[in-house]
């Protein structure tokens, strides 16, 4: 599998977009999204909430169990994929497109993000 | 005995079809192939091959076969027929179960004992020192056997391409030695799916060739390999019992709601066996006063119950634990096994909810199974 370049990582698996007019995209890695199994179902921050970065703002479930979403920015949340709560399959099958998360107003990152070539190593050991 | 995973005769079978795999009872099993939904739809609507090697098979053979397993076991066994099969359950003293095994006799004096791989250790410890003064012997044949199973509706059709035995003739819960794909193989129509299907007995040397062929076979019916991860929701949909969930040392088949297992008369001897008087208390206790029962529950919400969550009443009482829980591939919500306070047990009772990391989600009180095939 291959993440794409473009985008940034954290350690708890979520990628984000460079941001425009300080907005980012956010999702789960394809890699999360393998080892979690069958999502099968998706909860989001609310439009309007803020999040803080390492601390979870949401929860995913799958066939065997249930884990965390952690922000990846502190921020404000300005959308969420009303097509991922409809149908979580979208995280499985379309992990950095159409099974992205929210999208959120970015007031302050970590300094951890990392690099495409950074995960994969991170995700290698 | 070293601390690595034990790999099965398919082990790399399975890696070369890029299984996900997970140590299982001390094995390295596929737990999914890629989508473990779409494996469960495969088994419900078509068919499934699984690699269930890691189960323990434990041979019994003597004169006195039937007599020492009649007294280790809850079950009537001198009464199962050769060919048949019978689910049944070891006990310790106090009735509380060691495991639940299924019991082939393939012979007037040989059977063959199926245990869970976590506990085949208990279960043959528990049989040889239960052999005392009996005229058998216990054998340990866990490495003896590869066991693949095929589940699902297609998989009469599917096994009837590589194999001359009488399966119509082969009713649920029968076994007979055949030749499947060129391979000796025990024939067992027998699961843990809820579907029609057969598991197949074979020597380990003989797996990676009967796996294929079975593949091949299936192909053009839809069969698909399938890992341990769809297999307990199959078992969990069909309200079958998983130890360390449902079943524990600490509950007794009555408590489990399968006090049909334990039967105080027996054909070989007068009713003695193992747990005999903890298990008549048990069954009198279940009679008049349950503590509680085992129940389905079923979600209005989407989120799912784990085992261990508490199952609570309307005023946030504790009335219960769920023992296994999982989103439903059939029914398309989250369902759930739990014990529950036997004033709550009854069908429709209002106001039940499941304890969801803090949230009390309602769930509906429903009779087990969640799904019984049509026949």
């Amino acid at each position: 599998m291959s993440n794409p370049q473009q985008l940034r990582y954290t350690e708890e698996h979520e990628w984000l977009t460079a941001a425009e007019d300080g907005v980012s995209t956010v999702g789960i890695t394809e890699h999360a999204a393998n080892a979690l199994g069958d999502v099968v179902f998706v909860q989001l921050p609310e439009v309007g909430a803020t999040i803080t970065a390492g601390e979870s703002c949401g929860e995913l479930e799958s066939t065997k169990s249930v884990s965390d979403l952690y922000a990846p920015v502190n921020g404000e949340i300005v959308e969420i994929n009303e097509d991922v709560l409809a149908d979580s399959s979208l995280v499985n099958s379309e992990p950095f497109e159409g099974g992205w998360l929210f999208k959120v107003k970015i007031s302050g990152e970590p300094n951890k993000l990392l690099s495409a070539d950074e995960y994969a190593a991170f995700i290698q050991v | 005995m070293t601390d690595a995973p034990r790999r099965t005769a398919l082990d790399a079978t399975h890696r070369a079809l890029g299984a996900t795999m997970t140590d299982f009872a001390g094995w390295d099993m596929p737990l999914r192939y890629g989508s473990e939904r779409d494996e469960h739809v495969a088994v419900r609507t078509r068919a499934g091959l699984f690699d269930l090697s890691h189960m323990g098979e434990i041979t019994i053979t003597g004169p006195q076969a039937a007599e020492l397993l009649d007294y280790a076991l809850v079950g009537n066994i001198g009464g199962v027929t050769t060919g048949r099969a019978r689910y049944t359950m070891i006990c310790n003293a106090e009735g509380g179960i060691l495991d639940d095994l299924i019991v082939y006799r393939l012979a007037d004096q040989e059977y063959m004992v199926v245990a869970n791989a976590s506990n085949a250790q208990v279960v043959l410890d528990a049989l040889i020192e239960r052999q005392a003064g009996f005229d058998a012997a216990v054998r340990d044949d866990r490495d003896g056997y590869a066991l693949l199973a095929v589940q699902g509706p297609e998989s009469p059709g599917i096994l009837k391409r590589l194999t001359d035995a009488d399966l119509d003739g082969l009713k649920y819960y029968a076994g007979l030695p055949g030749t499947v794909a060129g391979v000796d193989a025990l024939i067992a129509r027998t699961g843990y799916t809820g579907e029609d299907g057969f598991e197949l007995f074979v020597r380990p040397a003989d797996a990676v060739a009967l796996w294929e062929a079975l593949s091949e076979a299936g192909k053009d019916a839809g069969l698909v390999p399938c890992g341990l991860s769809c297999r307990d929701t199959l078992r969990l949909e069909a309200g079958m019992p998983l130890y360390g969930h449902e079943l524990t040392t600490a509950t007794t088949p009555f408590d489990a709601g399968l006090g049909r297992v334990v039967k105080f008369e027996k054909t070989t001897n007068d009713g003695d066996f193992v747990g005999r008087a903890a298990l008549a208390e048990a069954a009198e206790r279940a009679e008049t006063e349950p503590p509680r029962k085992l129940v389905g529950l079923i979600a209005s919400g989407r989120r799912v119950p784990r085992a261990g969550y508490q199952v609570v009443a309307a005023d946030g009482t504790v009335i219960g634990e769920v023992t296994s829980g999982a989103p439903s591939p059939t029914l398309g919500k989250p369902i759930a096994i739990a014990y529950v306070d036997a004033a709550y047990a009854t069908p429709g009772t209002e106001g039940v909810a499941v304890d969801i990391r803090g949230t009390h989600e309602p769930y509906e009180v429903v009779a087990l199974p969640f799904y019984k095939r049509q026949k």
